[in-house]
Order: C-alpha cells, then sequence, then structure tokens
C-alpha cells in the first residue's frame, strides 16, 4: 500500500535549465507586481491592519 | 558517517529556531501583551507567522493577503502576490521546511515517541487537494464576496481556522490581558479545539497543518517545479536503492520527482543518500547547462 501511493506519486519534471528559467522570470516578474502594489498603496493596508490586533486572526473577533 | 549523524535534524531546527526568533523579537510585546506597531509590519515574513503575536515584526502574507483582497478599495493585491511569487518561484518550499515556525512546532512535535507513528493513510492523497481548495475559498472567495455594508471581507481564513493564529496571538494576547478574556466566546473555543487537534495529530502524522491544510504551503507548492533553488538526482550516480524515499517524510520519491510540490526541501533525503546522487543546484547553473 505504502509503496504503490508513493509510486503514484510522480510529478512530471520539466528540463531543470527550462525550469530554472521559467522560475528567473517569476522571480522578476513577481519583484515587478511587489513594485506596483506598493506603488498603488497596497502596504498601507497591510501595514494597518498588522499594527491592530487582528480580533478574528486570534479568535475574539 | 554513522547513520545517527547523518539523518540529524538538527542544524535544520536550530536555522528554524533562530529565524522564528528573529521575526518574533519584539519581546517587550510578551511583556506588556501589546504587539508592535512599528514600519517593519509593512513588510511581509516568508512563513506563517501571526501579526498578532505579540513579538512578530512582520506581516504574515496569508493575513495579510486577505486584508488586501477583503479591503473595499482594492479587490486584487499585486504587493502580497507579487511577494508569494518572488519567494515561491526563488525558493519554492524552502521556506516551509526552513523558515515557518508553526512547521518548527510541527517537527518538534513529531520527535515525540508514539506506538504507530502514520505515514500514509487512506484518504492522504485526497486530503493533499484540501489546503489548495482552502486557499482558493477562505483566503480568496471569502474575503472578496462576503462583505459587510462598507464593502469589506473579514480574513476568514484566520477567523475560522489558522491555529498559528491561535497559539501565537489568541493564547499569549488573552492570557496577557484581562479585558480579552472577557470577550471570549465560541469562535475563541472553536479555535483552540481546532489548534489542539493539529498539534496531537502532529505526533502521529508528520506536519498534518501543511500536508493538509496550510494555504501558504499551497501556494509555495505551485512555484515547486519551476523554482530557482531545486534538486536534481544524477542518474549515472543513483542506485535505486530507495533510502531517500525512505527518509521523506512528506512521502515523495526524490529520484522520480526531485521537486515534487509536496517537498519541503528539509534536506534528509540528499543526507541518506549513500552515493550522493541528490545535490541542490544553487550555484552550479553552468554545470547544467552542460548536463541538461
Amino acid at each position: 500500500m505504502k509503496e504503490k501511493n508513493k509510486k503514484d506519486r510522480v510529478f512530471p519534471e520539466l528540463p531543470d535549465r527550462t525550469a530554472m528559467k521559467i522560475g528567473i522570470g517569476i522571480t522578476i516578474l513577481g519583484l515587478i507586481c511587489m513594485a506596483f502594489g506598493i506603488w498603488r498603496g497596497e502596504m498601507a493596508v497591510v501595514f494597518e491592519k498588522a499594527v491592530n490586533i487582528c480580533m478574528e486572526c486570534i479568535g475574539i473577533g | 558517517m554513522d547513520k545517527k549523524k547523518r539523518t540529524n535534524e538538527w542544524g535544520r531546527h536550530r536555522v528554524q529556531i533562530l529565524w522564528a526568533f528573529l521575526s518574533n523579537s519584539y519581546l517587550a510585546g510578551f511583556a506588556k501583551g501589546k504587539i508592535y506597531q512599528g514600519k517593519l509590519k509593512n513588510l511581509c515574513v516568508p512563513g506563517l507567522n501571526c501579526y498578532s503575536c505579540p513579538g512578530a515584526l512582520g506581516s504574515c502574507p496569508v493575513g495579510a493577503m486577505q486584508a488586501v483582497v477583503g479591503s473595499w478599495n482594492f479587490k486584487l493585491t499585486f504587493y502580497v502576490a507579487g511577494f508569494l511569487m518572488f519567494i515561491g518561484a526563488l525558493t519554492g518550499r524552502f521556506v516551509c521546511g526552513w523558515l515557518c515556525p508553526f512547521g518548527l512546532i510541527q517537527d518538534l512535535l513529531h520527535k515525540i515517541p508514539f506506538p504507530k507513528k502514520i505515514g500514509i493513510f487512506p484518504g492522504d492523497r485526497f486530503l493533499r487537494k484540501l489546503k489548495y481548495v482552502i486557499f482558493l475559498v477562505f483566503v480568496i472567495l471569502m474575503p472578496m464576496f462576503i462583505v459587510d455594508l462598507l464593502g469589506q471581507g473579514a480574513p476568514y481564513f484566520c477567523k475560522l481556522i489558522c491555529p498559528a493564529g491561535t497559539l501565537e496571538g489568541g493564547l499569549p494576547l488573552v492570557l496577557l490581558n484581562k479585558g480579552m478574556r472577557g470577550a471570549i466566546g465560541w469562535l475563541y473555543a472553536w479555535k483552540n479545539v481546532l489548534l489542539v487537534v493539529i498539534l496531537v495529530l502532529s505526533v502521529i502524522i508528520y506536519r498534518p497543518f501543511c500536508k493538509y491544510i496550510c494555504p501558504l504551503g499551497a501556494v509555495y507548492s505551485l512555484f515547486q517545479p519551476i523554482s530557482v533553488f531545486r534538486y536534481r538526482v544524477d542518474q549515472e550516480l543513483c542506485t535505486h536503492c530507495g533510502a531517500c524515499a525512505k527518509a521523506c517524510k512528506m512521502q515523495v520519491d526524490p529520484v522520480k520527482s526531485p521537486n515534487h510540490p509536496e517537498c519541503i526541501r528539509c534536506g534528509q533525503c540528499k543526507k541518506v543518500c549513500p552515493t550522493g546522487a541528490l545535490d541542490y543546484n544553487v550555484g552550479k547553473f553552468r554545470k547544467y547547462k552542460k548536463k541538461t
């Protein structure tokens, strides 16, 4: 049973070079998205939520 | 090197402990029962770390995502999504294995001896998909669409599920604030029950929260197959002895899928490999160019 399940868990692998190129591209895209999000003021929403005790998070709100 | 030394995980645990301390080092918060309110809270930490923990210096990316998605004026978050893309594409689930405080807690609990530890059970494969559903429903759709009169959605994952919030924020803050003790109700009780269930299960099953529930792990796992930091198997050196698959507590076979979405990059497979066929790729891109 254990062996069978492990055999099932095969995930298609991309060639390393291709995967790394895509990975680097998405890393850069992530940085661009972050910069755009900061530019349009999302960081202020995160900050406002994070500096006040989040009642929902702690199970009261 | 003897087997015990080879499979020792305390090197990784030391990094986890150090990171957990660094990202939760506002010690005055624990003394006063308050949280840090400085500028560092603008930034997200890579792991699941409640921003209402009295010691937390940064923001939890899952909480931050719900905050922006549930806000009346944004609904889409480029800042947090970009952060998750950046970390995910760069490291995959390395964060889960090395930098997540709640992962550390589960790791340590799993060291408690128990007569019958469970690896794979019927339904395990199905349950592993649950974290993607939780991410989509509780982190994105519910905060986006279930809104109040002002158009603001609550952080439903934090509110109804997150055991890290209960452990890191709920318990210390309620213990330290008399006012909060008077305000606790069914939700607090529910979250504590869930926390206890997950902590008890962690003794029997390796990282049940990471395997089945964590939305952050779900997001990072999507990037794992293309992450810059990756594992590779040298097929010439591999003897197919199965030692790596046996050592993997996330039940991955690294020879068949070295960059499987469930792998948390703990490195145990690399440690137990008798021929050194498994390796990281960091700094070896040139060597790859020749080989692939």
